[in-house]
């Protein structure tokens, strides 16, 4: 599903980003991605969007060689990802119905089918009473699940998610990550990059840790820690 | 192609006001341009009206056989250059002059004999109405036996030259100037359009838009901003024209072929200055 084979990344400015990272995740897993703020969580979520170019190494992505995928190519690699942020990245002047439809469209899904299928994501979210809502009539939960059901709209294999609770308060982050816990069970991959460690502890998945770039910690490898991905 | 016509309107809803003010801008900028060109225009008009003057007069010696001056009159109406030529006999060059010369009525009629040579009058071609056609011409002229002298004003077919290159060379250097500078304002306005959407072009890209997909609603809407702007520039022009013809002087507007080049001209500024701008955006993001 997603497999870094000795990957490193450097930042024309930014020294190396990445040292040697390898991993796999399985299809269907539910994986956390945690360390500090720089220790290279986003990059790794960019590499596997194709957001930056991989330096060196092999980046392989539902099928995809992400490290030599042409240009013209980037844009069918990611509408096999769902993708959410921790700050939502809403069209402000489009209604959260119009905000999902919209990345069908941009897909050319058949006109036809987008609103029966947009609704069908809201109602997964819990958010079909609000589908005529703008994103600044949300809160801030409300807001991400929107979010959350733009990126579920394409039926995605892999759920890359940025901090998707790091703007939220304890409540809504229960709620989100709950949200994610269930998309996960219907079968889609999810990784999320989150510092939250009360999060981490709360559920049994897998648990990738990098720091300055390196991987140091992994679950499913390394031996089980008494306190999962202390920094 | 239905979601491109969409999403290009949908930015007039969205975004009325940066939507007017680019509209405007290219109006204005556009409303200069064809400012010029009415200028251009009405100059290339008056320009024609003094070479339509432009008259070479073979006269012919007396005693010139009819059969022959019919014979060369064919002939020189066959010159690539020449548009009519008209042979005027001595009467007819008389009863003209009475006609014409109302001073000289009483003179010309005590005449006991015509003292006018009879003639061929010629008119050139539009464009062959210049000093190095209008001599060649007359060289040709001579050439018949039975011309006695040609004339044209030599002087003033020199000053009507001189005066066309110079109006044509300041209308290529400032219609120039002033429509790079069009180009320049236009294609400003709509880079902060697409920069005021930069947001949304992130956007777009993360859920799997191809760039073809993201540039075209841009495209379309460049090229309707730069219509519409080439029409309300039209319309500023005409006002223009309205009101310079009943204070000023009389003033010919655009012809219609014309009037749709500056329209199509904003268009077309519309789409490229999209292009680019988008263009470089989605390279650089």
């Amino acid at each position: 599903m997603i497999k870094f084979t000795n990957v490193f990344k450097a930042f024309p400015k930014g020294g190396l980003a990445l040292k040697d990272v390898s991993f796999h995740i399985a299809k269907g897993e539910f994986v956390f991605l945690t360390g500090h703020s720089g220790a290279g969580k986003s990059t790794v979520l960019k590499l596997v969007f194709a957001e930056e170019p991989v330096t060196s190494g092999e980046v392989r992505v539902s099928g995809f060689n992400v490290a030599e995928l042409r240009p013209k190519d980037v844009p069918m690699l990611r509408r096999r990802l769902g993708i959410v942020f921790q700050d939502f990245r809403l069209l402000e002047d489009r209604t959260a119905e119009e905000n999902v439809a919209f990345a069908l469209e941009v897909t050319g899904a058949r006109r036809s089918t987008i609103g029966a299928r947009v609704m069908r994501v809201l109602t997964q979210v819990g958010l079909a009473a609000k589908a005529q809502a703008y994103p600044r009539e949300l809160s801030g939960g409300e807001q991400q699940r929107v979010a959350i059901a733009r990126a579920l709209v394409n039926e995605p294999t892999v759920l890359l998610a940025d901090e998707p609770t790091g703007n939220l308060d304890e409540r809504a982050t229960r709620g989100v990550f709950q949200l994610l816990r269930d998309i996960n069970a219907s079968g889609t991959a999810v990784l999320m990059a989150t510092h939250d460690l009360d999060l981490v502890r709360q559920a049994p998945y897998r648990v990738i840790e990098l720091q300055e770039g390196a991987l140091v910690y992994d679950s499913v490898v390394d031996e089980p820690r008494d306190q999962a991905a202390s920094p | 192609m239905n979601l491109t016509i969409r999403e290009a309107l949908l930015t007039f809803r969205r975004a009325p006001l940066l939507s007017a003010l680019s509209v405007t801008t290219i109006a204005f900028s556009l409303f200069v341009v064809g400012l010029f060109g009415l200028v251009a225009v009405n100059l290339q008009d008056a320009l024609r009206g003094v070479a339509e003057r432009v008259e070479i007069v073979a006269y012919l010696l007396p005693g010139t056989p009819i059969e022959t001056i019919t014979l060369a009159e064919k002939d020189i109406e066959a010159f690539p250059e020449v548009q009519s030529a008209v042979y005027v006999s001595e009467d007819s060059a008389l009863a003209r002059a009475r006609g014409e010369l109302v001073e000289f009525r009483d003179v010309l009629q005590e005449l006991e004999r015509n003292p006018l040579p009879a003639s061929i009058e010629l008119k050139l071609k539009p464009r062959f109405r210049d000093v190095q056609h209008v001599n060649e011409v007359a060289d040709r002229l001579r050439g018949f036996g039975f011309v006695d002298d040609v004339r044209f004003g030599r002087d003033w077919v020199e000053k009507l030259d001189r005066l066309r290159q110079v109006a044509a060379a300041v209308g290529l250097v400032v219609g120039a100037a002033f429509a790079v500078v069009a180009i320049i304002i236009i294609g400003t306005t709509i880079r902060m359009a697409v920069l005021q959407r930069s947001r949304e072009i992130a956007i777009m890209r993360l859920v799997g838009a191809t760039d073809g997909f993201i540039r075209r609603p841009f495209l379309l809407q460049g090229a309707i901003k730069g219509m519409l702007g080439g029409l309300v520039a039209m319309g500023l022009s005409y006002g223009a024209y309205v009101l310079i013809n009943r204070w000023l002087i009389q003033a010919a507007f655009f012809s219609r072929a014309q009037a749709l080049a500056v329209v199509g001209f904003g268009a077309l500024i519309g789409l490229f200055g999209s292009a680019a701008s988008v263009g470089r955006h989605l390279r650089r993001v």
